[in-house]
């Protein structure tokens, strides 16, 4: 069986925001496909631009430039006003964040705010909304939905908050589900539970789902495809196995190094990456992650040049680009050498 | 049921001396925010010992107590009931004015690098501040400020800049270097790493152990990341609504859990492995933690243990030797074999 086309496609997307010390790149020239039951994580760190691409996605950065394509379902979303874009958000593709309290109204119950989503998008009567947001409150795993839908935001704990944000983002039946740190705020066990039910969401409905976190273990969760991105760029995009067996980007490699991890013997200190990740202020021309890179660091005179004023493209082997200029490819030299 | 880890506290030592730290009985309640709301038992009967130049790690998840227990250790609360004591010396009731001598010797570094840092002030006046409160010069302070910077790999030329003008990581070794000033031989270290960009976790993970190595710390070591925690510390306590359920050295406690919510809690910890993820097998628990306002009778981990049985919901476990010949202690009725 072919790949199904795909839901989401992004190229060349560049987001600029003007700042009193000049224009920030955020995001520069990314690229890339999310297909109808899969999941695409970006990982990055802070100012790594995995944020705003969402919001760009959903057409939600106030203030700021994008350029370059995003396409749904065939349809471009780019240029599109906010009148189209409101009907396509909630409908086609939904958005949860980190934070469930700050994104839920405090003075509605929770089963008002499902409601409200299901009458605007498809027109329900009141009665029949409201049906429907207790339906999608049991769907989430919420005990008692009837009567939990009459209550109110605070009444919740955070993994019931991030449930009713789901089961809210989900109630018009969405094609496509974008994740912006989802656990991040709650507890291990609980975010073990919020994971399997997205998991379990896109396999009965086969949504296509990005998947934004700093957490590399749960990329390893969930994603099927992962995109790596520093200083607002694409550093790698492989598919999972790939991209945790033989990482190309000496970032990627760095990232995973310094981990702890359950599964380690320890003692031996933690190979950790210098330096910080860099501002968006200053961009180096070169390779942003230049300043930190081992790689970098132990090339010839030459080299270190070349890292540190030509930016690299992300180029490589079919299915696993990188961008840096003297990559980690099992059995495959780059385009240095 | 308070009671309990007095008389087993001490084998959850690793040595035989005196500890460095000793924690009896601890408890903190704080009362309803409102005059008929009931109170929190945020902390509930905790006992443990830490060694001189050991590790401890505190583990639990949001609302365990984990955090109270180590402002109770340096005094930042006053406990409800129970003891702590240094070096043998109950500091438990010691006023503050009698305090400030300890303070030397115990110190705290906090989560937040940024928010724990005065904006106002510059590093050299934020790492010699505890000097000057102990009497030291101003002179005297700043040289010692310079020689701090230099051992936490912060640039001693930076030492008149403003916090802001550092990153987070560099501002928390900042925090490390102010908790160093006064040469402490125990830090607790709530969350040191957890706001931190994971690629600058790592290296303020090296310098503490590092610093541990050279000055022979002992750390008290706060945390949620178990990851984290495994790395760092010789043994570990895990937390579970105010009270321990777990405690023994690492090795053990990681490799063999003996209680349901210490293998729950290393089962959800996702690897940074899409193979082993796949290969692994999950408990996944259900609910969320009980509020420490309405704690559950019996075992307050019964609601969401999949082994609870009739005596779980009735009856607190207390915190015992789970097999013999070891230190660990558990406190379950249904321990898993070690």
């Amino acid at each position: 069986m072919a790949d199904p086309a795909p839901l989401l496609s992004v190229r060349d997307l560049t987001v600029t925001f003007p700042t009193k010390r000049g224009p920030v790149r955020a995001v520069d020239s990314l690229a890339f496909d999310v297909r109808p039951g899969r999941t695409l994580g970006i990982v990055g760190e802070s100012g790594s631009g995995k944020s705003v691409t969402s919001l760009a996605v959903m057409g939600l950065h106030t203030g700021a430039e994008v350029t370059g394509s995003v396409t749904l379902g065939g349809r471009e979303l780019i240029g599109l006003s906010d009148r189209e874009l409101n009907g396509l958000r909630g409908r086609r593709m939904a958005m949860i964040f980190q934070d469930p309290l700050s994104s839920l109204h405090p003075y509605y119950t929770v089963g008002e705010q499902i409601a409200e989503h299901h009458r605007v998008h498809f027109g329900s009567r009141r009665a029949a909304a409201r049906e429907r947001a207790v339906e999608a409150l049991g769907e989430v795993g919420i005990p008692e939905p009837r009567r939990r839908a009459g209550e109110y935001p605070h009444q919740f704990s955070g993994g019931m908050r991030q449930r009713v944000m789901i089961a809210m983002a989900l109630s018009c039946e969405p094609d496509l589900l974008i994740a912006d740190e989802p656990t991040t705020a709650l507890d291990v066990t609980v975010q073990a539970q919020i994971l399997e039910l997205i998991a379990r969401i896109q396999q009965e409905r086969g949504l296509a789902v990005v998947m934004i976190t700093h957490d590399l273990g749960v990329v390893a969760r969930v994603a099927h495809d992962v995109l790596v991105m520093y200083g607002g760029r694409a550093a790698e995009h492989a598919p999972v196995d790939s991209l945790f067996a033989s990482p190309a980007h000496p970032y990627t490699r760095g990232l995973l190094d310094s981990l702890p991890r359950l599964d380690d013997d320890d003692d031996a200190p933690l190979r950790a990456i210098p330096g910080s990740p860099p501002s968006l202020l200053d961009p180096a021309p070169g390779c942003a992650f230049a300043p930190r890179c081992p790689r970098a660091a132990a090339g010839s005179e030459e080299e270190r040049a070349r890292c540190a004023g030509e930016r690299p493209l992300l180029v490589g082997p079919e299915g696993h680009p990188a961008a840096c200029h003297f990559p980690a490819f099992p059995a495959y030299e780059g385009v240095a050498s | 049921m308070t009671t309990t880890t007095t008389a087993t506290s001490g084998a959850a030592t690793s040595t035989t001396s005196t500890p460095l730290l000793s924690v009896r009985d601890l408890t903190m309640t704080f009362p309803g925010r409102r005059s008929r709301s009931v109170p929190v038992r945020a902390v509930d009967g905790i006992g443990f010992d830490v060694a001189a130049g050991e590790t401890l790690g505190l583990v639990g998840e949001s609302g365990c107590g984990k955090s109270t227990t180590g402002r109770m250790i340096v005094r930042l609360l006053e406990p409800t009931a129970g003891s702590v004591s240094y070096d043998g010396r109950d500091i438990t009731h010691l006023s503050q004015r009698q305090l400030k001598p300890l303070r030397r010797d115990l110190q705290m570094v906090f989560q937040d690098p940024h928010s724990s840092l005065n904006p106002r002030q510059t590093v050299a006046r934020i790492i010699s501040d505890p000097l000057m409160v102990q009497g030291s010069s101003a002179a005297d302070a700043r040289k010692r400020a310079v020689e701090l910077m230099d051992l936490v790999g912060l640039i001693p030329e930076h030492i008149d800049r403003y916090p802001h003008e550092f990153s987070g990581g560099q501002a928390q070794r900042i925090g490390i270097a102010r908790s160093l000033a006064t040469s402490p031989r125990l830090v607790v270290a709530d969350e040191p790493v957890s706001a931190l960009d994971v690629s600058v976790q790592a290296q303020i993970v090296n310098l503490m152990e590092r610093l541990q190595r050279e000055l022979g710390l002992a750390y008290l070591f706060i945390a949620h990341d178990l990851s984290v925690v495994k790395r760092v510390c010789d043994r570990v306590a895990v937390m579970y609504l105010g009270r321990i359920v777990e405690i023994g050295v690492k090795e053990r406690v990681y490799a063999a859990p003996a209680h349901p919510y210490t293998r729950a809690l290393l089962s959800a910890v996702p690897l940074p492995d899409p193979a082993a993820e796949r290969a692994r097998e999950r408990i996944t628990l259900l609910g969320d933690p009980p509020s420490p306002a309405a704690p559950p009778p019996g075992c307050t981990f019964h609601p969401r243990c999949p082994k609870a049985q009739e005596i779980c919901r009735t009856e607190a476990p207390l915190l015992r030797i789970a097999s013999p010949g070891e230190a660990r202690q558990v406190a379950c009725h249904f321990p898993e074999a070690a």
